[in-house]
């Protein structure tokens, strides 16, 4: 069988000047979380959205191989593609305040992926919509429906986004930054409401995270970004356990016990910003800040494998 | 909400004073009126006798808050010329002067929300550009010249349409379609820009990740907020349609109010003048009210 979603060689830019992503692969199994780490800026959100057809105005992708479960999403029109969005596959972005149409109540928004998708009426589809806001930890689900987005905190809007993107039981959830605005006590009841429906459903995650605690809670496996290019990529355990590229070494090196890491505080502080990245740059994207580059850094870097599984992007020997 | 009506209220209150003030001021600007109205070859004693007549030998002030007074108690006088009360003779003319002002209003929104949509959908193409080349061509374009041309083409030309009167809806296209004219323009480039706008929105990428129909995306979430300032501006449109239906409805010889304030200015008719002023102005205020209502009624945010 097929894996869920693959992505081969994803590339995305915007207009001619800029290229965000690079020859991003990766690769989410049923069941399984993958999550997608790196500082600001280096690709996580583009990639998500590239995946969804859903890049901005002026952006374009380009990949060899784009697939969710056995189907080519390349080949897929807006029609086809609208029919699996929110449906089969959905999406939470990382912008909880201006996501919401405000327009519209929490219980309109949520309830017309359901209609629309598996036909509910709308008594069917209210009640499931008030049962996920309960299950994201809202109290008071009936009177949240009847409100309108501008009545919401972050926290809140940001749940109802998690509930709205839960509403047709996707089999693909790509989730950007879901928990940034939640308290750690709720960011924990999300994140076991998410792990249920993965046992229970065999929901399949790509998760979006600055938070290497909630990494090293949750992923089955991570992939490391840097300036538009996954740069490692290994299940979770050997990840933290023996990184191999100098970037997710630094990364680590921040971290001292993972799992017990401050809210919100930054991923690594690694001396340097990320470059500029115009088509047709070439070799290691982060030989600027790299205390083990040399000049064969600047030429094509290999991807090597140091274990089955466990690739990453560097000339240094594993 | 009371609290939005209320200030809405009270601003609605400021304008329609102001508007009496002025419509009061400028009336006795043009000359005394007493001369006027008695004619050139009236004697200084005819001029007394209708100053004494129609009250004008009282102190301005006087005048003032006795029009004011019985304007409130909606007691608007009697015209000069047609000896009748001026709220009849505004009540008899009101019906098709509001015709016209929702015909052209109407024909306004059937051509600008859609133009405007598919500009915005088409952003960029050529069928954008030419939408608005054709925006930028109307609004340069003035009324009773456009009314003319229609005229001669759609009235003599192809005999299609009635030039003149108020037998039937015929006689309400022409104008209308002038009168629309004037605000399709606007209209149109505030569609576009609320629809570009509302398209490039993360609540727009929301509802395309909800896999919503192009239909349900375009109409039910992104033009139902690009529809807000354009409620707003047809209102307000619809104000200025029924002040420029003077122009109009000479051109087509519509007897509505705009004819009547036509002829009574002619005629020096002061009375009427003052009064379809203040009826305009009133009708204008009562519009951008409802304009702020609905405004309300389409945007939550504003129902605090
Ligand atoms: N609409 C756009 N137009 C032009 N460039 C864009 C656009 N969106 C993203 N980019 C560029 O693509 C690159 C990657 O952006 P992206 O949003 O994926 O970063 P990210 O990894 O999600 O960062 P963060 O952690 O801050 O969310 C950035 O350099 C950004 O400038
Ligand atoms: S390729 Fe060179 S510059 Fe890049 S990470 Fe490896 S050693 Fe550092
Ligand atoms: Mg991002």
């Amino acid at each position: 069988m097929s894996a869920l979603l693959e992505v081969e060689q994803l590339e995305v830019g915007f207009g001619s000047r800029t290229s965000a992503v690079r020859g991003t692969s990766l690769t989410v199994e049923r069941g399984e979380t993958h999550c997608l780490v790196g500082e600001s800026g280096c690709g996580k959100s583009v990639t998500a959205l590239a995946i969804m057809n859903l890049l901005a105005r002026g952006g374009y992708r380009r990949a060899r191989r784009l697939s969710f479960q056995g189907n080519d999403l390349l080949k897929l029109d807006d029609r086809g593609m609208a029919r699996l969005r929110g449906n089969a596959m959905a999406m939470i972005f990382q912008e909880p305040m201006t996501s919401l149409n405000p327009a519209y109540t929490v219980g309109s928004q949520m309830t017309e992926v359901l209609r629309r998708h598996k036909g509910a009426s709308q008594r069917a589809a209210t009640d499931r919509a008030a049962d996920l806001l309960a299950r994201v930890g809202i109290t008071a689900p009936g009177l949240r429906l009847g409100q309108f987005p501008h009545q919401l905190s972050g926290g809140l809007r940001q749940r109802v986004m998690i509930a709205m993107a839960l509403m047709c039981d996707p089999q693909l959830l790509i989730a950007d930054e879901p928990t940034t605005a939640l308290d750690v006590t709720v960011q924990a009841q999300i994140l076991r409401l998410l792990a249920e429906l993965q046992r229970d459903l065999g929901l399949g995650m790509l998760l979006i995270t600055h938070d290497l605690g909630i990494v090293a809670r949750v992923a089955t496996r991570v992939s490391v970004m840097y300036a538009g290019e996954v740069v490692e990529s290994a299940a979770t355990a050997q990840l933290f356990a023996d990184p191999k590229h100098p970037y997710t070494q630094g990364l680590l090196r921040c971290v001292p016990v993972p799992g017990k890491q401050r809210q919100d505080e930054p991923l690594g502080s690694i001396p340097g910003t990320v470059p500029r990245i115009d088509p047709g740059f070439e070799g290691c994207g982060f030989r600027e800040r790299c205390t083990f580059a040399d000049a064969s850094c600047a030429h094509a870097v290999p991807q090597q494998t140091a274990a089955p599984g466990h690739d990453y992007l560097c000339r240094l020997a594993p | 909400m009371l609290n939005f009506l209320t200030r809405r209220l009270i601003v609605a209150f400021l304008v329609a004073a102001t508007v009496m003030t002025l419509a009061f001021v400028l009336t006795r600007l043009s000359g005394d009126l007493a001369t006027s109205i008695a004619g050139a070859n009236a004697t200084q004693a005819d001029i007394e006798a209708i100053r004494k007549a129609y009250g004008l030998d009282r102190p301005v002030l006087t005048q003032f808050f006795d029009w004011v007074g019985r304007a409130l108690t909606g007691d608007l006088g009697n015209s000069y010329f047609f000896q009748t009360r001026v709220s009849t003779l505004i009540a008899e003319r009101m019906p098709v002067t509001l015709t016209l002002g929702v015909t052209g209003l109407v024909i306004a929104l059937f051509v600008s929300i859609p133009l405007g949509i598919l500009a915005a959908v088409r952003e960029g193409t050529s069928f954008d550009r030419a939408v608005q080349m054709v925006a930028l061509l109307g609004q340069a374009m003035p009324s009773f010249w456009l009314g003319l041309l229609l005229m001669i083409t759609f009235g003599l030309q192809l005999g299609w349409l009635p030039i003149s009167g108020t037998g039937s809806w015929q006689n309400f296209v022409m104008p209308g379609v002038v009168l629309a004219f004037s605000a399709i323009p606007a209209l149109t480039r505030l569609t576009r820009a609320g629809m570009i706008q509302a398209m490039g929105s993360d609540y727009i990428r929301t509802a395309r990740a909800k896999g919503l129909s192009r239909a349900s995306i375009l109409l039910k979430h992104a033009l139902r907020n690009a529809a807000i300032p354009v409620v707003a501006i047809a209102a307000v449109q619809l104000g200025f349609m029924l002040g420029g239906s003077i122009v109009i409805e000479q051109v087509f010889a519509l007897h509505g109010v705009g004819f009547l304030a036509w002829e009574s200015i002619a005629k020096n008719d002061f009375p009427v003048v003052q009064a379809v002023v203040l009826v305009l102005a009133v009708i204008y205020v009562a519009l951008t009210m409802v304009a702020d209502l609905m405004n309300a009624v389409l945007d939550p945010r504003l129902r605090v």
